[in-house]
């Protein structure tokens, strides 16, 4: 199984709520993986304040601040937080920068998050505890999305936790399994691109990565996926300003999406929309066999 | 037929001939689905009234009795699963599976049903006032489903025994690899699945036809002339009854 819920937030008044709104979704898809979960948040300035970059790392050193200012000497505002498993580092710097300062301090870490905008929280567990212990419901911010996961073709890791976030403000997360990950992965390593795990998702993540990277938009980067993927799946992408959703051919993974004036919201059930405000007043519906739904900021 | 005989659909949106009880009420919001279901396995009342279902999962599944239960709200997956006899009516949406292997009695969803609904069922008349997504039917063995909307890709798929009408269009892959179910198409059809052909819509079944639309209460159409015109029958080719190395490729 596994379960998705994102919701991309349209009216700016929802802002505040967009953390409790996303938990009372989460609730709803726990079921669905009780293994681990992580989230993505879009635009909480508590988390990411205007103007810094977030790195969010798993198996960081206790307090790596004062070595990050060290690598990157003049910062004065460098925050760590500890969430679980994950950490979460902030500095008013350019998110590859500052990746690359917590690769060179902590090179023994990974990185599982970069972005100017974005905070990915994953680690292994009770997905509503993990909620808690990422402080879901005080997010803020204009999307979100989150993954509870029943491990199927790797361990049950922090590492393995969706989303995966290869590209800055990129996340991906995946219901179902892919067949042809590893010819995927071999072409990919082959092109340069460095992967951190053997886990099918990562290789979609890098993919979509990639094809941004070459200047497709997240609309044709998901096409380009399904012609070279093979495998079940129902995948949520988000992007610095989109919201995709795509399954495969067959469809058999659940996915379905209420768009509202105030907001788009995706699930794996219905039962996490059942919680959003004014879901009588949204347009319902399941994503078509291989059509890419793509919603822009 | 035999299904239809014994199952009255035309109460099954109020029950007004059952017994006179009032309706027992279970509140999801305060009863676990498990406590809803106990309840109708070994029932005290003959009508129940389900509140707050919420997206809940397997609301009144395993009912082996004669029993209308009216659910207010949208449910989840496998609402009405195994039904036997109960009349079943969802004032909402419904998840995956709805109905699937049905034995006898009736579904009707007044709003949307997710995929796979009819799925492996047996018996009984399966209403779906909207419209359906993917594989609606899916190797339904002597169910008959009635859809007033649409129904997605993929639906009828190894459809052996039974009806399936569709008041909309039908999206790709009509009928794959169909065995012996029948499917009356109203609107549009996509491409035909592997070994699914239109067939002649001859007087008889014009009046199955007419019998299944009124016995989901879809009378307008039933008795339009007009529209029941616009129908046109599908069903089995019979090329692919048995594998053949030749045919690998139909599949």
């Amino acid at each position: 199984m596994c379960g998705i819920v994102g919701l991309h937030v349209r009216d700016p008044e929802l802002y505040p709520r967009l953390g409790s709104l996303l938990e009372a979704m989460l609730a709803g898809a726990t079921e669905r993986g009780p293994d681990a979960a992580g989230i993505a948040v879009y635009g909480d300035r508590q988390r990411c304040p205007e103007g810094h970059s977030a790195v969010s790392l798993l198996g960081a050193p206790a307090d790596p601040a004062a070595d990050i200012r060290r690598v990157l000497p003049g910062l004065s505002e460098v925050t760590v937080g500890r969430f679980g498993a994950t950490t979460v580092i902030t500095a008013p710097v350019d998110p590859d920068a500052l990746a690359a300062a917590a690769r060179t301090v902590a090179p023994e870490a990974r990185v599982v998050g970069i972005g100017r905008d974005l905070v990915v929280y994953k680690d292994i567990g009770n997905p509503l505890e993990l909620a808690t212990s990422y402080d879901l419901a005080s997010a803020t911010g204009w999307q979100a999305l989150a993954h509870t996961r029943m491990a199927t073709e790797s361990a049950i890791t922090p590492e393995g936790s969706h989303p995966f976030s290869v590209g800055p403000d990129q996340c991906l997360v995946h219901n179902g399994s892919f067949s042809n990950h590893a010819t995927i992965r071999r072409a990919l390593r082959h092109e340069g691109i460095e992967f951190d795990s053997e886990n099918d998702t990562e290789v979609a993540a890098r993919f979509v990565a990639a094809c941004l990277a070459d200047g497709d938009d997240l609309e044709k980067s998901l096409h380009r996926l399904g012609e070279e993927f093979d495998g079940f799946y129902t995948l949520l992408v988000t992007t610095a300003d989109g919201f995709a959703v795509v399954r495969d051919e067959i469809a058999c993974k659940p996915a379905i999406v209420a768009d509202h004036p105030r907001w788009v919201a995706m699930a794996s059930e219905f039962r996490s929309l059942a919680v959003l405000p004014g879901l009588s007043e949204a347009t319902i519906f399941e994503p078509e066999p291989g059509r890419v739904y793509a919603w822009q900021r | 037929m035999a299904a239809l005989r014994k199952s009255p659909e035309t109460e099954a949106d109020g029950g007004s001939t059952t017994l006179g009880e009032e309706a027992r009420v279970i509140d999801l919001a305060s009863s676990s689905v498990r406590e809803l279901n106990a309840e109708l396995h070994s029932p005290t009342a003959r009508r129940y009234r389900v509140l707050s279902p919420r997206g809940t999962h397997a609301v009144a599944v395993g009912i082996d009795d004669d029993l209308d239960v009216h659910v207010e709200g949208d449910v989840g997956y496998y609402c009405g699963g195994m039904n036997q006899r109960g009349r079943i009516v969802v004032d909402g949406m419904a998840g995956p599976g709805l109905g699937e292997n049905m034995m006898s009695g009736s579904i009707r969803v007044r709003g949307d049903a997710s995929q796979s609904a009819g799925a492996t069922a047996r018996g009984g008349l399966l209403v779906v006032e909207g419209k359906t997504s993917m594989r609606c039917g899916i190797s339904m063995k002597g169910v008959d489903i009635v859809v007033g909307g649409d129904v997605g890709p993929m639906s009828a798929f190894m459809a052996q025994a039974g009806r399936l009408v569709v008041c909309g269009d039908a999206a790709d892959g009509l009928g794959d690899s169909i065995y012996e179910a029948r499917i009356y198409v109203r609107g549009k059809v996509g491409e035909l699945g592997a070994d699914c052909i239109e067939k002649e819509l001859r007087d008889e079944h014009r009046a199955e036809l007419v019998e299944l639309l009124t016995a989901a209460g879809m009378t307008d159409v039933a008795e339009d002339a007009g529209a029941l015109g616009e129908f046109r029958r599908y069903g089995s080719a019979r090329t692919l009854y048995h594998f053949t190395s030749e045919h690998a490729g139909s599949y």
